[in-house]
């Protein structure tokens, strides 16, 4: 019996009139916690509600903490009839629970109806007092806290890494009830969302006591899902990474997170990066990192291995697979081992076997050595072997006894399993930057699962390794605080370069090959790293993963989207099941494909953030997949694309192939200025490491002869680790060039959709990661916005090709408005672009977009580039930039405030396009202070940015008559907000939504409606986090969005699930007072 | 293929002020796109017409959602929909109270009824406005007009605070309400050359000088009556014309002090009596409502329609009026100088505004 709820219900406002004849509305509220309801007065007449109720207190078990939401409804009371509900507002009290996290919950909420929307506001407070519970044998598992965010959260450090933790919850779906035809659809609704509430609560609870059972204290990388089986229904999964967190003191800044340790040869930030000192693992492009502030690179160990060390691991061990026990499974699960990989010759083979067993230990005794993470300490990755993913299909059963989900449990098990499988095939122990997902029509459900395969260092799998190892990494990986390129990097690109007696330098060692280069688990081309020459690279290198921050990258990156529609029969029951299983295989490999050829076309070597999303609908299976693009320096130059047609006689159809061979070189040639790709020339200091090379990666391949080889194989064999299972191979051969063959018209098609892709408008850069490598300077003025489109198909007979260029058409339409719309954000990224596909009926097609632009500093931003270019260049004899560009410029330039910014960059700005951009800018700035005759605060918006708005919006408003205006909540996908720093987690945000209506015409058809309810949505989860004392919330990310639409019966309904993590930041310009943050730090480190 | 459903939500609501501007004007959305188009957008943001519409329409969407709110301003800002940063706000409030010149010209002076809102396709046909527009602007008067019916205190500030408008906006509508209410006539074709601007000037100084608030700000509701004592003791100034003497003594004096100051002397001498009858008799019949509707119409035709026509000069009006208001302090047997002075000065003001050459 261990907690007190409290709340309290103090005013409305803006309630809708329930009374016709009066204009007015009798408005009380009922606050109901389990089982028990308190009510508050009527209060009689109003709009604007005064109740200022006393504290209604509930006495409750911690386990019904954890499961229930507080549920608040107001309604209008009524003497003659039934009183009348104007809607609800349900607070998930979950981090109340935890210390840490937020003390009490404050502020005003919408109401909200599922069949009328938001309806006024409602303030109330809540507070909880938590008894101590010494129970051993209990149930709930309050103070884990819970972080959607995949990195190690910024004012955390990590002392324990436990691993894995998974759980699903099923029930029946309220909708689907028996009862439901004869509530109202708002019962239902309501039912529905109280439901998914309650179960994800159940959820949560769950992972937590695993949590506290492995000894952690925090689940990292918090991935909730629901699948809404229909009948059969409802399923709530979730996984995540479970931890052991540390809070740093809110002294040390996120930047200087690291060294919770002593470190005794922590120097001042200026003496260790102006020596030229051991450490040669100093990350050379420490400018690269994706902002000044990415991650902490927090110390990572995990527990101690068990006494027993296993034997070594040997990658062809068999691994116990187990069959399904449904008997409805007909699944045919394409196993994908994607990417081609190098290893590390044969000098370091000793050293791996070594890491290998060191490793192992610590994970091989864990069933999934998986980690939903995807950002990770510095050094904490060794080697990354490439993505595995599997796929099953299942048909789905009525949910017979829903507390034993044994069945849904066992199919993720067997996939699991499967990727373990795969990893091992790879050479590796374990599986990082982790997901699943399902896509479900009627009664079949693929379900997915994609990772890295990895291998993690075994510094960081031994105890107490953190004191001595490793410490140099943590401190030189951070940047300068101040932003872009300081002086300090110049001098440390130099030294950084010679000599690593260590097997990897943190900038490429991560692109080693895991595997053995002579017992490869599938054919790859492998040369020798282009950084450290010592050990094999792959040619391409596929990660689900963000790009490490040590890596080192040529240029910047793009976002590379890979899209496919193929047409299937309707069918039923296994019939369909194995249709689909039928078509995977030749999806991914099509993905894949086109993946391939387009990362070519950009002249890129390596994907980030990979995300192959397979949906499928009743006459069609949509395939998206999406990453970003970067030129990995350590891996060689991609070929170029060459073109290979079948009849060679046909004078017509040569003229033609050598158009578009021309078109094809040339928007390479275009890409790399684009992206700014120069790659160094080989260095000649080691010949013989470059013998097994062709020379032509550099050159211009495209003009060689056309070798007459297939564009690649798809062969089948028997893996090791199943034996009925078919193995896809999408590594593409030998590379000396890439060959595309033209056999038919298909193939033209397929070449030209390569060459459709709308370049991205100047100004604009995009990625699905975090952040987009070369790119620093980010402002403070960021813009989330989710949009969602649904097209019909009206054409019934389309073929795959038709389709498939429809589905292109539609992604590449969405991006460019999303571009127009946000130009006026322009020199800007979109980052962590995420496209969700959804064949939500027949003949449609429903594509919904969530990702955040941010503006950055163009005019500091060049003065950066050319200081990489510069440390890059360093060794090389082609220097693309002149040395005269003197060290100040960049040096002064970086802090200037971005208000300041936009005339510098008008003056200075060399680039004459991007100068006519600004100067449109301005002009139509002025345009517009002209026309309206506004008292604008500041002339332009982005010069505003919203971080102060608090303080801003009562500075600026105008005596207002109703209290103070609504504080600022920024919201973003990504896991920090540039700028700025967090200072503290108030816990996860997880909501589910139900918004249906019988009146579509009238509130704007279906874009009206949906426009409002997300903008609702927006709404309260940013009501949610104000209460909460937070002004920001990030990794955000919209997991469901279910539309639902029948215009005849003039009705709709959608389903949306957000969730996030809910914080307060500071702005960084707040601290800036606070001298060198290493220095500081280290000063801080010494008291431990 | 077409597009269903397509709709852009940010986390901070984008609006384009440029799009505003063509939905508030009545725009439809093709029509918007079509205008945009021609700006050359296209070009030079390197899009499509597809996309132009998209964005079009998601915007008209998102006023449509706003408008709601902006009937009541001061909701804007504490509610919770959208994020709208202070600075937006105030532009997206200021722009939809804006009005068109030509549009109040043809309602100023009316009653904001029904049946005004019927007439207004003549007017958006007259116009050349929308009629959509019109409505939205009309529909503005009447919503300001009916909040401050009610209110205490000054009218300015309180259509200020109300509508979080800007002090130049707000004292337009102060004008606007004014003279809904006291149904002033502008519309006579006399009164064409008129502008609104011209009205509203002298109404502010009608609100500031004759209603009971311009005496003693906290005293009685309204700002928008004029005061019937003040209206009825105006009476008293007929004495000017009725005493023979009186009129002969006030012309004498203006003239001596006119004489050789400028060219229409003759003029203002032969013209003195009709003149000052005219001013004089505008007071006189201010009790009655029917001759307050008639005020600019009478101050047109008594007054600046006869200057006119003798070629006044802005600067002979100044100074004749001046002369004119200050001789009437020399005259022994006029008593009543505050009320005089408190016409005068309203009228002196509002006939050099209207007062076109």
């Amino acid at each position: 019996m261990p907690g007190k709820l409290k709340a309290k219900i103090v005013a409305g406002r803006h309630l809708p009139v329930m009374d016709r004849a009066s204009d007015l509305t009798d408005a009380f509220v009922e606050v109901k916690f389990g089982n028990t309801t308190f009510k508050t007065d009527v209060f009689p007449k109003s709009l604007n509600p005064q109740w200022n109720s006393e504290w209604f207190k509930f006495e409750v078990d911690d386990e019904d903490l954890q499961d229930e939401p507080l549920q608040i409804t107001v309604l209008d009371h009524d003497t003659y009839s039934a009183n009348d509900a104007i809607g609800k507002v349900y607070i998930d009290i979950d981090p109340l629970l935890s210390i840490e996290a937020a003390t009490r919950i404050s502020g005003w909420f919408p109401i909200y109806d599922t069949i009328h929307g938001i309806r006024g506001e409602i303030n109330v407070v809540v507070k909880v007092d938590l008894f101590n519970d010494l129970n051993c044998f209990r149930q709930s598992s309050c103070g884990v806290k819970f972080f959607c965010t995949t990195s190690i959260p910024r004012c955390y450090r990590a002392a324990l890494v436990h691993g894995f933790v998974e759980e699903l919850v099923v029930n029946e779906d309220p909708e689907y009830q028996w009862i439901d035809r004869i509530r109202t659809p708002r019962a239902s609704n309501e039912a529905r969302q109280r439901l998914i509430s309650l179960m994800s609560g159940e959820l949560q609870r769950k992972i937590g006591l695993k949590v506290l059972e492995m000894g952690g204290n925090a689940v990292v990388g918090y991935l909730q899902c629901f699948d809404l089986e229909g009948e059969s229904g409802l399923v709530v999964r979730a996984i995540g990474t479970a931890c052991t967190l540390d809070k740093l003191s809110p002294g040390t800044a996120p930047n200087t997170t690291t060294h919770t340790n002593a470190h005794p040869n922590t120097a001042p930030a200026s003496n260790a990066c102006n020596s030229p000192s051991k450490d040669s693992k100093e990350p050379v492009f420490s400018e690269d990192l994706p902002h000044p502030f990415s991650g902490p690179p927090t110390p990572f160990r995990t527990l101690p291995s068990s006494t027993s060390s296993p034997p070594p691991f040997s990658p062809s061990k068999p691994c116990s697979r187990q069959s399904s026990s449904s008997d409805t499974d007909v699944s045919l699960t394409p196993k994908m081992g994607m990417g081609s990989g190098g290893s590390a010759g044969k000098e370091t083979g000793p050293l791996k076997t070594l890491i290998r067993q060191q490793t192992q230990s610590a994970l091989e005794q864990r069933e999934f050595p998986f980690f939903t993470l995807t950002f990770f300490p510095p050094g904490f990755l060794v080697h990354v072997g490439g993505v595995v993913s599997a796929r099953s299909v299942k048909l789905l059963d009525r949910i017979h006894n829903p507390d034993e989900p044994e069945t849904r449990d066992a199919w993720w098990e067997e996939i699991r399993q499967e990727i373990k499988s795969h990893a091992r095939a790879l050479g590796c122990h374990a599986v990082v930057g982790y997901s699943e997902s399902t896509s479900i029509c009627e009664e079949v459900c693929i379900l997915s699962a994609s990772g890295t395969a990895a291998m993690l260092n075994p510094r960081f799998m031994r105890e107490g390794c953190l004191d001595t190892g490793g410490s140099d990494h943590r401190l030189s990986r951070q940047p300068p605080l101040v932003v872009a390129g300081s002086e300090r990097n110049d001098t440390e690109v130099g030294s950084a370069w010679l000599g690593f007696e260590d097997a990897s330098p943190p900038s490429c060692g991560f692109c080693h090959i895991p595997y053995d280069e002579f017992n490869m688990p599938f054919p790859a081309q492998l040369t020798n790293c282009y950084r450290c020459r010592r050990q094999k690279v792959p040619d391409v290198l596929f990660t689900t993963i963000d790009l490490p921050a040590e890596a080192a990258v040529t240029g910047k990156g793009c976002l590379i989207q890979a899209r496919l529609c193929r047409t299937k029969k309707k069918a039923q029951g296994e019939v369909n099941a194995t249709a689909i299983s039928n078509l995977l295989p030749f999806m991914e490999y099509e993905l894949h494909t086109q993946l391939m050829n387009k990362l070519k076309l950009r002249s890129m070597n390596a994907l980030f953030g990979l995300r192959i999303q397979i949906s499928v609908g009743e006459n069609m299976l949509l395939g998206l997949a999406s990453a970003t693009g970067v030129y990995l320096s350590a891996l060689p130059a991609p070929s170029g694309i060459q073109i290979a047609g079948k009849t060679p006689n046909d004078v017509n159809y040569e003229q033609h192939i050598s158009t578009m061979q021309k078109r094809i070189n040339d928007t390479i040639a275009k890409n790399k200025e684009l992206y700014n790709i120069h790659p160094p020339k080989l260095f000649t200091l080691d010949p013989e490491a470059f013998t097994g090379l062709n020379t032509e990666s550099l050159e211009e391949v495209v003009g060689s002869p056309i070798p007459d080889r297939q564009r690649s194989r798809l062969f089948r064999s028997t893996s090791e680790s199943s034996d009925d299972l078919s193995e896809l191979d999408l590594s593409h051969g030998k590379k000396d060039a890439f060959v595309l063959e033209i056999d038919d018209t298909d193939a033209v098609e397929d070449i030209q959709s390569l060459l459709t892709d709308a370049p991205l408008p100047s100004g604009f850069y995009s990625c699905n990661t975090e952040v987009m490598p070369g790119i620093h300077n980010w402002t403070p003025s960021l813009q989330m916005f989710t949009s969602v489109r649904v097209y019909r198909l009206s054409n019934a007979n389309l073929t795959n090709h038709g389709l498939n260029k429809i589905f292109t058409e539609l992604c590449e339409n969405l991006l460019k408005t999303l571009y127009f719309k946000l130009r006026s954000m322009i020199p800007c990224c979109l980052c962590h672009v995420n496209f969700t596909v959804a064949a939500p009926e027949e003949e449609l097609i429903q594509v919904a977009v969530t990702a955040v632009a941010m503006s950055f500093d163009k005019e500091t931003q060049q003065a950066a580039d050319k200081t990489v270019k510069k440390g890059s260049a360093d060794n090389e004899e082609q220097l693309q930039f002149s040395m005269e560009l003197p060290a100040e410029t960049s040096i002064n330039q970086p802090t200037t405030r971005p208000s300041g910014v936009s005339e510098s960059a008008m003056v200075h700005s060399s680039s004459r396009d991007r100068c006519s951009t600004w100067l449109e800018l301005l002009r139509l700035k002025a345009h517009t202070i002209r026309r309206g005759s506004v008292k604008t605060i500041s002339s332009s918006e982005r010069c505003s940015p919203l971080p102060d708005g608090r303080s801003r919006s009562l500075r600026s408003t105008r005596s207002l008559p109703c209290g103070a205006p609504v504080s600022v909540v920024k919201m973003t996908p990504l896991s920090f907000l540039p700028a700025t720093r967090i200072v503290k987690y108030l816990g996860i945000i997880n909501m589910f939504f139900i918004r249906e209506t019988t009146s579509l015409r009238e509130e704007g058809g279906v874009s009206g409606f949906l426009h409002s309810f997300i903008a609702e949505v927006f709404a309260m989860v940013r009501a949610h986090v104000a209460a909460l004392g937070g002004n920001a919330v990030v990794s955000y990310s919209m997991k469901e969005c279910v539309f639902m639409e029948n215009p005849n019966k003039n009705q709709a309904q959608c389903l949306i699930n957000v969730s996030g993590d809910a914080v307060i930041f500071v702005r960084e310009s707040d601290q800036e007072a606070t001298p060198p943050l290493v220095t500081s730090s280290t000063a801080a480190d010494g008291a431990t | 293929m077409s597009v269903e459903l397509d709709v852009f939500v940010g986390n901070t609501t984008i609006m384009d002020e440029e799009v505003y501007q063509f939905w508030l004007d009545g725009y439809t959305v093709n029509d918007a796109v079509k205008v945009r188009m021609e700006g050359g957008v296209l070009e030079e943001c390197e899009t499509s017409a597809e996309v132009l519409y998209s964005d079009t329409m998601d915007q008209y969407r998102t006023f449509q959602m706003c408008e709601r709110l902006l009937h009541s301003p001061a909701k804007l800002a504490n509610q919770l929909l959208f994020q709208i940063p202070p600075h937006r706000q105030a532009m997206l409030i200021e722009r939809y109270y804006a009005f068109d010149g030509l549009f109040v010209r043809e309602v100023l002076g009316k009653k904001l009824s029904k049946g005004t809102k019927k007439d207004l396709d003549d007017v958006s046909a007259k116009t050349g406005i929308t009629l959509k527009s019109c409505r939205r602007q009309f529909d503005n008067f009447k919503r300001v007009f009916k909040v401050v019916e009610e209110l205490k205190g000054p009218l300015v500030e309180n259509i200020r605070q109300h509508f979080l408008l800007s002090d130049k906006l707000a004292r337009d509508y102060a004008a606007i309400v004014f003279f809904a209410n006291n149904r002033f006539e502008t519309g006579k074709k006399k009164l064409y050359y008129l502008t609104f601007q011209d009205f509203a000037f002298c109404a502010g100084l009608l609100i500031s000088k004759w209603t009971v608030g311009a005496m003693d700000n906290m005293v009685e509701d309204m700002d928008v009556d004029l005061e019937k004592q003040f209206l009825q003791d105006l009476k008293d100034l007929k004495i000017l014309i009725t005493d023979k003497d009186l009129l002969d003594q006030h012309k004498s004096l203006v003239c001596t002090a006119l004489r050789g100051k400028t060219n229409v002397f003759n003029e203002i001498e032969a013209n003195f009596k009709n003149l000052s009858r005219g001013l004089i008799n505008i007071a006189a019949k201010l009790t009655n409502t029917k001759d307050v509707r008639d005020f600019f119409i009478d101050l047109v035709e008594k007054f600046i329609e006869p200057c006119r026509s003798d070629k006044w000069t802005s600067g002979d009006i100044l100074l004749f009026l001046t002369h004119y208001t200050n001789s009437a302090h020399m005259l022994d047997s006029f008593k009543h100088q505050v009320l005089w002075d408190r016409y005068m000065g309203v009228i002196k003001s509002c006939i050099l505004k209207m007062y076109h050459e």
